[in-house]
């Protein structure tokens, strides 16, 4: 095996057991924190993946930004950190159907898909990925449009949470 | 003497191939003495920070400081860590035990991340990598996470509130940093230390951009919870703050943490703004740009000292106010007036584009005098106004008027 391929199945593992972590641990705060465990592996993926410019934003938007403001919520709201209730409610095999339903159709739809016989191809290290990246964002011909639109749903939810903290004077 | 990590590295290859081993697994072992040798070295620096700053303060607070031990007492830092190490860890009733543990090692690991992408000379550097302003960034944030798992794990109030201070404080003064990071960023056309601090030949950003370095320097100041902006651990209101329940060794990683983190800024803000190893004979002799980029570092980290020793804590309000209505708003002028200007000089000759650079943020500070001027005398003129403590509330008889 190549060191890569070791360091990929160590990140996998940690990875899905730090899932597997959030969704069957009892205390909140404990949950959010193996989350953020399982975003951190996404990120090390990206980096063996030569992402590194996704690598470094999942952890400042998912890290720094989205897990903080969780683990805020959750320490504010009363009692919440300590509550150990039932993980399940009666609506369990509903949930597993459908879940089972999303994850075969997934399966599916990945084995037909000739990417994952593809061999990959070392990055050349002069490619500057970011200028590319950056001027795809902002050239009509590709992400121009998804890109203002996302600007101006960003400059909405500002607008939105600069009114609802107004005190109307 | 020309570059010593580079004929090391070509040696350990030798040496490796020789044993048989396969190029990949040659760059991993490279790797792991890198990492091992750079933390190593850092580390030591760290021990040697703490006497720098007992030091330092002991003159500030026209006091000797560590005198006994060695020469200047410079054993003192060792006699420090013996002590932390003998002494009884405690854990507080009802702490969460593998939290509760985590954070100290949390606020080390981050700020020895950071050394990966600073670049101590032109070829000695962590990892070249082409985002590493940005990494700068997210280490940063997972630094955040550390304080508020060290306050909810303490099981204390005080812990709490400080940790809840400690984030406002870092979330809020993280906007103008990263704002005046983008600066550099925008005058080398490149987001790695490294290029940033090549490309500050033959002058230094803070002369293109003096107001960026400026804001920077206080927002770090920020970052690191140091006086003026220590409110995460006000002695007279919260005690100690997050770091309250740790004793030991693991109150010793957070102090070491925060001596280092304070030191490793400083090196980011010397790449970004004062060259970092750039200095007359560095491109040939890499050694001494460490020396010249280790020199920098330290004058900057003496100036954070100075501030931190000679100014009284501010208000949290007053912090507040002072970063999302005075630093953010100059910070965004700024990086929209130099990305504008940057664009619009394209052809210039050198010296005239550091000049008009140079003049327009000037002008910008002069403005914001003139607006903070024009405000204070509203101010004082609101503040001196007579003001009743409290009205009378009228009396029944004339309130309820019925003729």
């Amino acid at each position: 095996m190549t060191p890569a391929q070791i360091i990929f199945l160590i990140t996998a593992i940690v990875t899905l057991g730090s899932a597997l972590m959030v969704v069957t641990t009892r205390n909140m705060v404990h949950a959010a924190l193996w989350l953020i465990l399982s975003l951190l592996g996404v990120s090390v993926t990206f980096v063996l993946l030569e992402a590194g410019f996704l690598a470094v934003v999942q952890v400042v938007i998912y890290i720094g930004a989205i897990a903080i403001l969780m683990i805020f919520a959750i320490m504010l709201t009363r009692g919440i950190s300590e509550k150990e209730g039932p993980q399940i409610n009666r609506n369990w095999p509903w949930a597993l159907l459908i879940s089972l339903a999303i994850f075969a159709g997934l399966a599916w739809m990945l084995s037909s898909w000739s990417g994952l016989s593809t061999q990959i191809i070392p990055l050349d290290s002069r490619v500057d990925t970011i200028s590319q990246l950056g001027q795809a964002l902002v050239s009509p011909n590709h992400y121009l449009i998804p890109f203002e639109v996302a600007s101006v749903m960003l400059l909405a939810a500002l607008i939105g949470a600069v009114i609802i903290a107004w005190d109307g004077k | 003497m020309g570059d010593p990590v580079a004929l090391i590295s070509q040696w350990l290859n030798s040496l490796l191939m020789g044993w048989g081993l396969s190029a990949g697994w040659v760059v991993v072992i490279k790797s792991i003495i890198g990492v091992v040798v750079l933390c190593t070295v850092v580390l030591i620096l760290d021990i040697f920070l703490v006497w720098v700053e007992r030091k330092v303060v002991a003159r500030f607070q026209d006091r000797l400081g560590p005198n006994r031990l060695g020469p200047f007492g410079i054993i003192q830092p060792i006699a420090d860590v013996i002590k932390l190490l003998i002494k009884e860890d405690i854990r507080p009733h009802g702490a969460d035990k593998f939290v509760y543990n985590l954070p100290p090692i949390i606020a080390l690991a981050t700020v020895l991340a950071l050394w990966a992408v600073v670049p101590l000379a032109s070829t000695i550097v962590g990892s070249e990598l082409d985002v590493g302003v940005l990494y700068v960034v997210a280490i940063g944030g997972i630094g955040t996470l550390g304080i508020i798992m060290a306050g909810w794990a303490s099981n204390n109030k005080y812990a709490l509130l400080g940790a809840f201070r400690t984030v406002a404080l870092i979330v809020s003064y993280e906007v103008p940093l990263i704002i005046t990071l983008l600066v550099p960023v925008i005058l080398a056309r490149s987001m790695g230390l490294s290029t940033i601090a090549e490309k500050q030949d033959p002058v230094w950003y803070v002369v293109i951009a003096p107001l960026a370095a400026l804001i920077m320097f206080i927002s770090a100041q920020a970052e690191l919870g140091r006086a003026p902006f220590d409110l995460s651990e006000a002695e007279s209101e919260i005690v100690a703050g997050f770091h309250i329940e740790y004793t030991g060794m693991k109150f010793g990683l957070f102090y070491a943490g925060e001596l280092l983190h304070a030191l490793t800024l400083s090196g980011i803000i010397s790449v970004l703004f004062f060259g970092g190893w750039r200095g007359p004979g560095a491109e040939a002799y890499p050694l001494l740009g460490v020396i010249y980029f280790f020199i920098k570092a330290f004058i900057i980290y003496w100036a954070i000292m100075w501030l931190k020793y000679s100014l009284p804590r501010i208000r949290i309000d007053h912090m507040l106010d002072f970063n999302w209505k005075f630093l953010t708003p100059l910070a965004l002028v700024l990086v929209m007036v130099v990305a504008l200007l940057d664009k619009l000089m394209v052809g210039f000759p050198y010296w005239q584009y550091v000049a008009i650079m140079l003049t327009a943020n000037i002008v910008l500070v002069l403005l914001t005098l003139n607006i903070l001027r024009s405000r204070a005398k509203g101010e004082i003129k609101r503040v001196g106004e007579p003001r009743p403590v409290a009205t009378p509330p009228p009396p029944s008889s004339i309130s309820s008027t019925s003729p």
